[in-house]
């Protein structure tokens, strides 16, 4: 899909990585003015990072290391962008595509590969990482969300001023996740108890293949509207407007100005998953027409401009490398864990079904032998 | 004290001595509850601790559920059984599956409350017994009061919980009155409950049953046949050595709840017993349920739901092994 020009959309990036801003989003580029050129670098490094781990990964799964991947290409200034934004208290609800915003919060990117291989579903720690557990079911997520920006308006951690203590939450889903029941009670809930959530929207125009005007018959920046989320547009392949916008209206969160919703309008240059097969369902040109809309390389140009030197973007590339050397040989090493820790957690305290199905479990496999 | 009331000052006594414990729900707030379960709290405590939501059973768990990660233990109400259903993905996939896909990191300790089953002539989905499509979901705890003195003392343990806990309150027994020991907890939440001993035959029952139960145990007495009552409290986990002592006891069982049989918390029981005290039984498990039908209309429900006739009928059939 070609965007539709009409709908006003925050781009201070432009493709060919020309930075300007216009009049009526003046307070966002003072959000820019006011990074230094290391958080700057720290973008790229980072955009570049997981998009060397994505085109990784992938492989991993094409040699079977990997029971499937989930490709973030393409959307990587939405996800680097917002998740520098997101500050040292806040808590944030990802969807299942969110390896990027992960690395900006110290999610191992080993964690998020050990769900992928089918060995755990998700053993970080949320309450550590801030950064909760993945959420396949769509839009349940979203809910978790509001209860716990619900919390924190109860904690009175919200417009006391005290930049230390107040936090805000954020959420994310994509254009498929917006046809959810639970994403419209939760712009619901949001609104009526005036919780403190910025709700990001990755549009990147597929859910699997609906192409997103089949899901929608509104721009999706205005689905809040009616439940009283005010939102907006931006460019999600400008990593400096989904920094700008993120940053401003999680502040503003944090201040108590209740929920507000960013539709970063993005595009998924790989597949759905490793399962999927876009060629069945779009058009080659359609995403080389969003290619030459790339995150990284427009981010790239507009550096260059600013001065950083090739030394630098070469430093990167190794690193990038180095990294997929390194999650490579990690993920080669994994090991699988025994069966008989599926009954640990399925409660906090123990139950007699659990303690009895492990107990036989454990004699089974001592009458069978040693499986070496 | 009735079992609605028992359950409200149960509800108390846990929000006053947790002011992490929220109460919320659909009108639970200045109304207190379709059935009034929840008067006065909201006046008590507030509106940030008690509080009316919007209509949306899967808003109500999956805000449930991040209130949990944020150190609360949210109370919700689902106004009445058949509405459970918009929430079951919320209960499910999310609430159960928390703590183990979180590898112990997160704990879930939400409580829902929902009247459950029939008997009070309503229109349709207001009558129901869904409990069989939670016991049947590992990660949650299940357990429902038959009488006052275990509705105000489960509903606190069920607030303590680290799990997320079920609790089916029987509403056609809301007013049903009976003594309530305010200092000491009867037993831990997950006991099974002699409730009449007996000699012939063990009657197994919860919720609401538990009352039909006793008054057919009555009515076999007259007839010379001596029922042992068993209210089982807890459907997940179920109190299975308290259920095999007697059956071992007895050899003979009957099973009764309001839902319909057909792979139903009975069906499960069944199967247990007839595993673990095979070679003490005199006859086979029998059942009597509700029919497999959707709940009928409220002038059929009187003939629909098992009654002690029915039970009796399913006890004759026993002894005549």
């Amino acid at each position: 899909m070609t965007p539709d020009n009409s709908t006003p959309m925050m781009q201070l990036l432009a493709p060919d990585g020309t930075y300007g801003v216009p009049a009526q989003y003046a307070k966002y580029g003072e959000i820019i003015d006011s990074l230094g050129e290391d958080q700057l670098k720290t973008f790229y490094r980072d955009m570049a990072r997981i998009r060397r781990f994505d085109i990784e990964a992938i492989a991993l799964q094409r040699q079977g290391q990997l029971g499937l991947w989930v490709p973030a290409i393409g959307q990587e200034g939405a996800q680097i962008g917002s998740g520098y934004a997101v500050g040292p208290n806040d808590h944030i609800f990802p969807s299942y595509r969110e390896h990027g915003v992960a690395i900006t919060h110290g999610v191992e990117l080993m964690s998020i590969l050990k769900m992928m291989r089918g060995v755990n579903h998700g053993g970080w720690n949320p309450e550590e990482t801030r950064y909760h557990l993945y959420s396949i079911v769509l839009g349940a997520q979203v809910l978790h969300a509001v209860g716990y920006a619900m919390g924190v308006k109860f904690d009175g951690r919200v417009g006391t001023g005290d930049k230390d203590s107040d936090l805000a939450v954020i959420s994310y889903f994509g254009d498929g996740a917006t046809a959810e029941g639970d994403v419209s009670e939760s712009l619901l809930f949001a609104a009526v108890y005036e919780a403190p959530i910025v709700f990001f929207v990755q549009n990147n125009q597929w859910a699997i293949s609906s192409p997103v005007e089949q899901v929608t018959k509104v721009p999706l920046y205005m689905r809040g509207s009616g439940f009283g989320v005010p939102g907006m547009r931006v460019d999600g392949n400008d990593v400096l407007a989904c920094y700008a916008a993120t940053k401003l209206h999680m502040d503003e969160a944090r201040e108590g100005a209740g929920p507000y919703l960013i539709e970063a309008l993005t595009y998924r240059i790989g597949a759905h998953t490793t399962s999927d097969d876009p060629s069945k369902y779009r058009d080659e040109s359609e995403v080389e027409y969003w290619k030459a809309r790339d995150p990284i390389p427009r981010f790239e140009t507009f550096l260059r401009r600013q001065g950083i030197e090739d030394s630098f973007f070469e430093d990167v590339k190794q690193a990038g490398d180095e990294l997929a050397a390194d999650i490579r040989e990690q993920t080669f090493a994994l090991t699988t864990p025994p069966l008989e820790n599926i009954f640990d957690f399925v409660y906090s305290e123990s139950h007699p079904d659990i303690v009895q199905q492990r107990a036989w479990l454990k004699a089974y496999e001592e009458s069978m032998g040693s499986h070496e | 004290m009735a079992i609605a009331k028992a359950l409200n000052a149960g509800l108390q006594k846990a929000m006053q001595d947790d002011p992490k414990v929220l109460m919320f729900g659909e009108d639970v707030a200045q109304l207190g509850g379709v059935f009034r379960v929840t008067e006065g709290l909201h006046k008590e405590f507030g509106d940030s601790r008690v509080f009316n939501t919007p209509i949306a059973e899967s808003g109500i768990v999956g805000t449930a559920i991040g209130l949990a990660m944020r150190g609360y233990r949210p109370v919700t109400e689902i106004q009445f059984d058949g509405f459970v259903f918009p929430a079951f993905n919320q209960i499910t996939t999310q609430l159960a599956k928390l703590t183990s896909r979180s590898e112990g990191f997160l704990q879930m300790p939400v409580v829902i409350r929902i009247p459950y089953g029939g008997g009070i002539g309503a229109v349709e989905h207001h009558s129901e017994s869904p409990e069989a499509y939670f016991a049947h979901t590992p990660g949650l705890r299940i357990v429902t009061p038959s009488n006052p003195n275990d509705a105000y003392w489960m509903i606190q343990e069920a607030i303590k919980s680290p799990d997320p806990v079920i609790i089916f309150e029987p509403k056609r027994r809301y007013w049903q009155k009976g003594p309530v020991n305010l200092d000491i907890a009867p037993m831990p939440l997950h006991s099974a409950r002699l409730m009449r001993e007996g000699t012939d035959v063990t009657l197994l029952a919860y919720g609401p049953m538990v009352t039909t139960a006793l008054q057919a145990a009555e009515l076999g007495a007259e007839e010379g046949i001596s029922i042992e009552v068993i209210d089982l409290r807890s459907l997940s986990p179920i109190d299975y050595p308290t259920l095999f002592a007697s059956a071992n006891k007895t050899g003979r069982v009957v099973m009764v709840h309001e839902a319909p049989t057909n792979v139903s918390l009975s069906s499960e029981i069944a199967a247990r017993i007839t595993e673990n005290c095979f070679y003490s039984l005199e006859a086979p498990v029998l059942r009597v349920g509700g029919f497999d039908t959707p709940y009928p209309p409220a002038k059929l429900e009187e003939a629909y739901l098992p009654d002690a006739d029915r039970i009796l009928e399913a006890v004759d059939r026993s002894m005549a092994y």
